[in-house]
């Protein structure tokens, strides 16, 4: 949400800089003399800009809180869920077997290395691993889903192998 | 218009950094370029009172791009001067540029230059450029665009704006900023990562994706001059890595609804999700070609990350990038001829470019020597490309020539800075 006095700001930018072309070929004898509109008071110009840019600030709502949840962790450039992991997955799967209505959303993540997107789409694959034993093992595909936070969300801080090893993971959140 | 140059050699490999008295803005640009004219900016008349130092502004500028080097001087003068060219030629200026800077009775600044040609003793023309209160960077950077557009007969980009991502702790700010990395202004800030902004073609709006509304990857377009904002995908999974067609009417965004991460096409509102790309493997990072015909985007079809070529309408797919077994982030050249992309060579990921005239499917090259480069954007007349590099354990944003030899960092924040694209022509 554009906040309202700011709003009044942009609009009043937009009036006072319409129609004053500004770019004036210097005549090489006569320096031109522009006629430059009379402005009305308030004109000190903090902030007066032709490319204005309101600024939407997210930080004010709740917070989801994903903390909670079982996580998963996976071997470098390896999408496969380990066998240590099935106790886990088949206390969750049960869960939700037994409850219909609970649903689970499976965050991947990967480690630092690599682009944004790409990491982001590497997450993706490990939570879908994830999401995929989770149905093989009794729960319904409409009770999950598989996103990914890519390099963005590291558990733990640090380019080391073992904050690396940390990193590379899926989170089980329910919701 | 073109003026006969006299060339400027100076002993390749010399490091030169140039640091610009004056508080908030801190240059540095390193390399030497082949041919690099010599230009004198003396300080422009009343700089002193006003609030940007418009001078080192538009030196920095024009030394950025690669094609003029600055000449230092304590010269006074303006652009109703009459300079003693024998004079200039003495100190080894090729060209000069003289002007003011005037606060307006209604808070505007007039930023007026002259420029001169020192070797040919000819005035090549002077402008004014009236600028609003809060726009006099801006004043500087269209005086450094009227001295490369005069002399080069090419378009500047030094009045366009980019869009990058900071991190300062917990929380991820969106801004706006001068071409110079300079005076940004905070579109969005979330306490949730925020990636992959990308300017609509006619620089009004961002797309980008935010994690925070629903806790996971949503593509959001907000119109930069009011804040409105709507989602254009939040399908089931991730929704990622928006580009915009050359028309605007619609974007290549990468899904998850179906399975794993494919490239789709949808309308400019998000409406009418057309799935592009149909493999078993991952597919991101599209781009389209700039006749909006083609998207090239980043494939592990054959194994490791690579760049491929597939009409808009869908089809096969043909790999463009082969340095290495790791190739992502691309990014075309305004005019389509060069491609931009991150490649891994061993350890470390660096900007490459490829001439895509070129048939020899080895002949890109990288064009830095760092370790952690990402998000390579083209300028808009394809002269420079912006990328985000880390620098004394920062994340910084860079600038290079084409031809590797001009480096400069840009943004003198404490803040991390991510995800640098440069927007359109125009504001």
């Amino acid at each position: 949400m554009i906040h309202p006095k700011l709003a009044g700001l942009v609009a009043i930018a937009s009036l006072f800089v319409a129609g004053c072309a500004s770019d004036v070929k210097l005549d090489d004898k006569n320096a031109p003399v522009e006629s430059r509109p009379a402005v009305s008071g308030g004109a000190n110009g903090k902030g007066v800009t032709d490319s204005p840019v309101a600024s939407v600030d997210l930080t004010k709502g709740n917070n989801a809180d994903n903390s909670a949840g079982r996580v998963v962790y996976f071997d470098y450039d390896s999408y496969v869920v380990k066998d240590e992991y099935r106790p886990v997955l088949e206390a969750q799967a049960k869960a939700l077997t037994a409850n219909k209505s609970k649903k689970v959303t499976i965050e991947g993540h990967t480690d630092e290395r690599g682009g944004s997107e790409y990491n982001l789409a590497l997450g993706q694959k490990r939570a879908q691993a994830v999401l995929k034993s989770l149905t093989l093992l009794g729960a319904n595909d409409s009770q999950l889903e598989a996103v990914s936070f890519g390099k963005e969300r590291p558990a733990v801080q640090g380019s080391d192998e073992a904050a690396y090893a940390k990193n590379r993971r899926a989170e089980l959140v329910s919701r | 218009m073109r003026l006969n140059r006299r060339a400027f050699t100076t002993a390749a490999g010399l490091g030169l950094a140039m640091p610009l008295a004056h508080a908030q803005f801190r240059v540095e640009i390193s390399g030497v370029g082949a041919t690099q004219i010599p230009i004198a900016i003396p300080k422009f008349r009343d700089e002193d009172k006003v609030p940007h130092p418009v001078s080192a502004i538009i030196r920095a500028d024009l030394e950025r791009i690669g094609v003029f080097r600055g000449i230092d001087t304590v010269a006074l003068l303006d652009e109703t001067s009459q300079p003693n060219m024998a004079e200039w030629r003495s100190k080894t200026a090729d060209l000069l540029l003289g002007g003011s800077v005037m606060r307006l009775a209604d808070g505007r600044f007039d930023v007026r230059a002259k420029l001169w040609d020192v070797v040919r003793n000819k005035d090549v023309g002077g402008q004014s450029f009236v600028v609003a209160p809060g726009d006099l960077r801006q004043g500087a950077h269209r005086v450094a665009d009227f001295v490369y557009e005069t002399i080069t007969g090419e378009k500047g980009i030094f009045a366009t704006r980019i869009a990058y991502v900071t991190r300062s702790g917990k929380s991820h700010s969106l801004r706006v900023a001068d071409s110079d990395g300079e005076n940004g202004q905070v579109v969005i800030t979330s306490m949730d990562p925020i990636i992959s902004p990308a300017w609509s073609p006619n620089g009004q709006e961002l797309a980008y994706v935010s994690f925070h509304e629903r806790q996971k990857a949503v593509v959001w377009a907000q119109t930069i001059a009011t804040g409105a904002r709507r989602e254009i995908a939040a399908f089931r999974g991730s929704n990622s890595a928006p580009a915009w067609a050359p028309d605007s009417q619609s974007l290549a965004v990468t899904l998850t609804r179906d399975g794993t991460s494919q490239v789709y096409v949808v309308g400019r509102n998000g409406e009418n999700p057309r799935r592009v790309t149909n493999s078993p493997s991952i597919d991101t990072e599209a781009v389209f070609t700039p006749d909006g015909k083609s998207l090239l985007f980043v494939s592990d079809r054959g194994g490791g990350p690579q760049i491929y070529r597939t009409p808009v309408t869908g089809g096969a797919a043909t790999r463009v990038s082969y340095t290495g077994n790791y190739n992502i982030s691309p990014a075309i050249s305004p005019d389509g001829r060069y491609l931009a992309y991150i490649s891994r060579q061993g350890g470390a990921f660096r900007v490459y470019l490829a001439d895509l005239t070129n048939p020899e499917p080895n002949s890109a090259r990288a064009l830095t020597d760092s370790s952690d480069d990402e998000s390579p954007s083209f300028a808009p007349n394809g002269r420079l490309i912006m990328y985000a590099s880390r620098s004394q354990g920062r994340d910084v944003l860079m600038t290079t020539t084409l031809d590797g030899k001009i480096k400069s960092k840009l943004v003198s924040t404490t803040a991390d800075v991510r995800d640098p694209v440069w927007g359109p022509f125009g504001r």
